[in-house]
This record gives structure tokens, sequence and C-alpha cells, in this order.
């Protein structure tokens, strides 16, 4: 088990390597002398004269051969520096730092959510094969994998928000502020950035399950009169929850790309909102910033997913 | 002849099927494959048809007619611009099949070699290579094609050029995995020892054996790109106006939603069973093809 995290580590460690390249080099393939852009975004170019972006240029290390501009970033990375935003004129990393609690405040409910009710729903189905609960939840998951993510936020906008105004359509409080309206607020984007992982998560999870209770192991409990609950609970759920954990760890990715959108849409302070407006304020320091650390949020997750998969089934230690 | 063939020597052993029979008695057994089918060949079409078979020109504005609700002139209403909504969605039906088919294509020449490569060469070369598509796989779809498109500017070539690289990642795993797992076949060992090419190897004798996983990850990510280009559309990257895409046409809807819902709403039932057909379709050709890999594509 040591040696397998140990090449993990290795492995998560060249990746997250390649992802500061990616990162810092995709950004510099902008069209353009990033110092020209950041003139132009805050002052009129024309009045500037040559010597003077010269000097920033030198401010922000853009003098220096490339090579040098990504240790120097690199540098700064680990030392929490992201630099400052174009458009805000703050620090990106308290920028970051308010907008991502909110972020993850959704995020974690909905893969809560996701997980939790995917889990089960696709446990019922399986164990209830060809029932009346398995006919209703399986129609469903098919439904919940296709619906584009802002159809179901304009859906429930429409219906719980505007015709039946039970919930409030847009806006975010803090829970420590109040926690009821909080609430109120995160449930509608909560539900659409749940529900392809619920959907996703129900299926495989009703698959493995079904692959499971066919095998020997589970009919020798039944034959030693064991209860319903035992044979499925303690027999079959561990080895069917195998497959369904790396879907989990794709959830994450998935949340985040559906951030993007939710957070438009209802008007979320999140970092999804914070990406977009930046991508079409030009705000490439922003930008790079929230690339970064998304994908490194992303790889860690991906990483104690791919350590527990181990730990779930000795087996593909060996592979 | 049927005695020749009987090589069991089994009075009872079942006639010999042919691929191509089972392949269409497993793919065509359930309802929902067929149903997908259906509205893929439909939307295929439509699509070519465009021209022909919608009922107003997409992009023609007529200021008397703007938020017209549904009617014999107009079946699905109109726009804040007066352009016919069923013309629009006819001709967005273009954009999303052209984005989805271009990226799949271009991932697909990019990411089999580079699978192939990765697993038929082995050692630094696959590390090189499977690490920089794990490395592509932290970014999320739209995370990806929200920065490329910020970096290379709107546009549909672009939103193109995003999501190639973005499912390039898939293609690579799979031809890699594939790759691997047939590399010490007997077939490929005494090619090597008749002294074929490193080369002629990968294209001759594994690149036909990636086909059948990879065919159903493709049909797969059709669904999946086309659900991308609608998000991107909707958050207004992409196509440019006037040009008719189904995610900015939700987005435009959006405004106008308690009193002309079907603004919204028809696009997005469109997106959805588009969606709904590639991943039916991928699941029934999954099954036909290759039953074991359910569950991992």
């Amino acid at each position: 088990m040591t040696t397998y995290i140990i090449r993990r580590l290795i492995q998560a460690v060249i990746i997250l390597l390649i992802v500061t390249i990616l990162v810092f080099f995709v950004m510099r393939l902008l069209p353009g002398d990033p110092i020209i852009i950041y003139v132009a975004q805050t002052a009129q170019l024309e009045a500037m004269p040559p010597e003077m972006i010269d000097k920033l240029r030198a401010q922000f290390g853009l003098d220096k051969p490339i090579v040098i501009q990504y240790f120097n970033w690199m540098g700064n990375i680990f030392r929490g520096d992201f630099g400052e935003s174009i458009f805000y004129h703050e620090d990106v990393s308290k920028l970051m730092l308010e907008r991502f609690p909110v972020t993850l405040h959704l995020g974690i409910t909905a893969l809560i959510v996701g997980s939790v009710l995917g889990l089960l729903s696709g446990l019922l189905a399986a164990i209830r094969r060809g029932k009346w609960l398995d006919k209703i939840i399986t129609p469903l998951t098919y439904i919940g994998i296709t619906i584009p993510i802002f159809m179901l936020a304009i859906l429930l906008i429409y219906t719980i928000g505007l015709r039946l105004s039970w919930l409030p359509i847009a806006g975010y409080t803090s829970p420590f502020e109040d926690f009821w309206l909080s609430t109120r607020q995160i449930i509608m984007p909560v539900i659409c950035l749940a529900v392809f992982s619920l959907a996703a998560n129900a299926r495989q999870m009703r698959s493995s399950m079904l692959e499971v209770i066919a095998q020997d192991y589970i009919r020798t409990a039944w034959a030693k009169g064991l209860s319903e609950r035992v044979v499925v609970v303690k027999h079959a759920l561990k080895n069917s929850l195998i497959p369904v954990i790396t879907l989990i760890g794709l959830g994450v990715g998935l949340i985040f790309s559906g951030s993007f959108i939710i957070e438009t849409i209802f008007a979320i302070p999140g970092v999804g909102r914070l990406m977009v407006s930046s991508i079409f304020g030009q705000d490439y320091v922003v930008v790079q910033a929230i690339t970064f650390v998304i994908a490194v949020i992303v790889l860690v997750v991906n990483l104690i997913v791919d350590i527990s998969y181990g730990w779930l089934d000795p087996r593909i230690r060996y592979g | 002849m049927a005695e020749e063939r009987n090589i069991t020597g089994f009075e009872e052993a079942p006639p010999p099927v042919s691929e191509w029979r089972r392949f269409r008695r497993v793919f065509f057994s359930r309802g929902v494959v067929l149903f997908g089918l259906i509205i893929l060949v439909l939307l295929f079409l439509v699509a070519v048809l465009a021209p022909w078979i919608s009922p107003y020109d997409p992009y023609k504005m007529s200021v008397g007619k703007s938020l017209e609700h549904p009617s014999s002139q107009h079946l699905l209403g109109t726009d804040i611009l007066g352009r016919d909504t069923l013309s629009r969605l006819i001709y967005g039906s273009r954009t999303a099949l052209m984005v989805g088919f271009i990226s799949v294509g271009i991932a697909g020449v990019i990411g089999i070699p580079l699978g192939i490569i990765a697993g038929y060469l082995g050692g630094f070369l696959n590390t090189i290579i499977m690490r920089t598509m794990d490395a592509l796989l932290c970014f999320p779809m739209l995370l990806l094609a929200l920065v490329l498109a910020a970096v290379l500017g709107g546009g549909i070539q672009n939103v193109i050029v995003a999501l190639s690289v973005a499912t390039i990642p898939g293609y690579a795993r799979v031809a890699c995995g594939v790759t691997m797992s047939i590399r010490e076949n007997d077939y490929i060992l005494s090619a090597q020892a008749m002294g074929s090419s490193d080369a002629l190897i990968m294209f001759k004798h594994i690149l036909p054996n990636t086909f059948p996983p990879l065919i159903v990850l493709m049909t797969m990510q059709l669904g999946a790109l086309i659900l991308a280009e609608a998000g991107l559309s909707f958050l207004g990257i992409g196509i440019e106006p006037p040009g008719a895409a189904w995610g900015a046409m939700v987005n435009a809807g959006r405004n106008y939603l308690l009193n002309n819902p079907e603004l919204s709403f028809s696009p997005c039932i469109a997106i959805m069973l588009v969606v709904f057909a590639f991943n039916m379709v991928g699941d029934g050709l999954r099954d036909a093809l290759d039953p074991r890999l359910r569950g991992l594509l």
C-alpha cells in the first residue's frame, strides 16, 4: 500500500508540474504584450512614453527570459502571491479568498447531495430491479444526465421562483450571517449543480450493484438466511462502491464547470462568476490564478480518489 | 455445405452467426437505442436540409413581429428581433453538429496516435504523453474551453479548438489502454519477428483494435461536446451574432421567461433530445460492439 501511495504521489507531482507549465504558457499565447494589455486596461496607451512602458515591464519582470519568468511565477505562487488583478486592482489571492468559500459552500453541498442521493437511488433501483421504484428512478436518471444545467436552472427559476415565488431567484448570503436565507438561496443552485452527478452516480451504482448481487457469495449470504439488510449493506455495498468512487472524483470537475454557468445565472458572487467576468474583462491575472487553483483542487481530489480506490480494492495496487 | 461448417462435430451446434448480424441483433434490441437513432437521423436531415425546410430566413428581423406567441405562421413564435424561432432552431442544429463532429475529429486524429505511441513504445515517452493527458484532465472541460476562448478570442473556430483540446485525453487514454493490453499478443510479436517496423505495426495491427471502444467513446463525447458548446454559447462565447446557436438562444430568451417561455425552452428541448440520442446510441453501440466496456465508458 505504501509503495502504491508513493507511486501515485510522484505521478501527482509530475502532473502538477505539467499543469503549471500549461497554465503559464497558455497565458503567454495571448496575442500581444501583457504590458500593452495591462496599460490599455488601466490608462491611456498613447499618453504613455516608451520609457514608462519599459519601466513597467521591468517592474513585472517581463524583461527577463521566459524560463526565468516561469520560475519567478512559480516561486510567487508558492508564497501565495498570484499578482494583482488588472480590473479590481486588488491582490488576486485576496479576491480568491473572498470568492472560493462561496463556490465551495455550494459545490460541497452539491457534491454531498449528489453522492448520497445518487448512491441511495441507484441502490434502491438495483435491489428493486423491474419494480415500480426502479421504473421511476431509471428514466429520471436518463433525464438527469442529458438535461443542460442551464435548462434546469431556467426551469426552476420559471416554476419555483417566478410562478410559485417559493424561493429567491438570485443572490447569495453567507450562512453565518443569515442561515435561513442562505439556505433558501442555495437550494436551486445546489439542485442544478448536483443533478448530473446524482444521475450519473445512480446509474453507475445501479449497474455495479446488479453485477455484484449476481455473484456467488451474495447467493451464499442469502442461503445462510441472512436478512436483506445485512446482505445488501454488509456484503454487496462495499464492492459495488468501487466503480462509483471514480465518478465522485470526476464530479468535482463537473461542479466547477457548472459553477461558471450557475453562478452567472443566479448572480452568486463565487469564483465561477469571477472567472466568467474576468474572461470578458480580459483580466488575465485572475483567469490564470483561478485556472491554476481549480486544476490543483481537481488533481488533489483525484489523487485521494485513487488512493482510496487502492485501499478499497487491493487488486488495483498491483495493476 | 452445412456439414463442412459443422466443425464441433455436434449435431445441435448453433449455426455460425456473422459479426454483423450479432451486432444488429444487440444494437436494435432496445427501444431507446432505436429512438435515439431515429432522432439522430432526423437531426442530420434537418441540418443538411436547413435552407429548404426552414419556414423563414433565420436572420431576417422584422420590428413589427417582435416576441410573437406561437401561431400557425410562426410555429414557435418569434424572438425580440422578430426572427422566427423555428428557423433559428433548425439552423442551430448545423452549429451544434458542426462543432461536435469537427471537435471529435480533431481530438481523435491527435489523441489516438498519441495514445497508441505511448502504449506501444512505453517507457519515458509513455510517462510524458500520459502525464500530460492527466494534466489536461485536471482542467474541467468548460474551464479549458473558457480559458482558450479568452486567450484565442471568441469565434466558432476557437470554440472548436478548445473543445478538441479538452477531449484529446479521453481518446489517448483509451487508445493507450487498448494498446498496452494487446501489445504482447502473438500476432504483434510475430509481426515484430517478421521485421515489421513499429510504425507499420501501430498503424496496421493496433489501430484497428482501438476502433470499437473509440467509436463508443466518440458517440458519447458528441453528446457531451454539444452540451459544452451550448454552455459556452449560453455564456456568450462561440458563434457570433446573428448566427444561430442553441445555447445563445436559451440565454437570449431568459429575459422573456414569464411571457415567452417557449423562446428558452424550445432550444433547451432540442439540446436535451440530441444529447439523449447520442448517449443512447453510444450505449447501444457499446453493448453491441463490446459489452465488457460497460461501466468503463
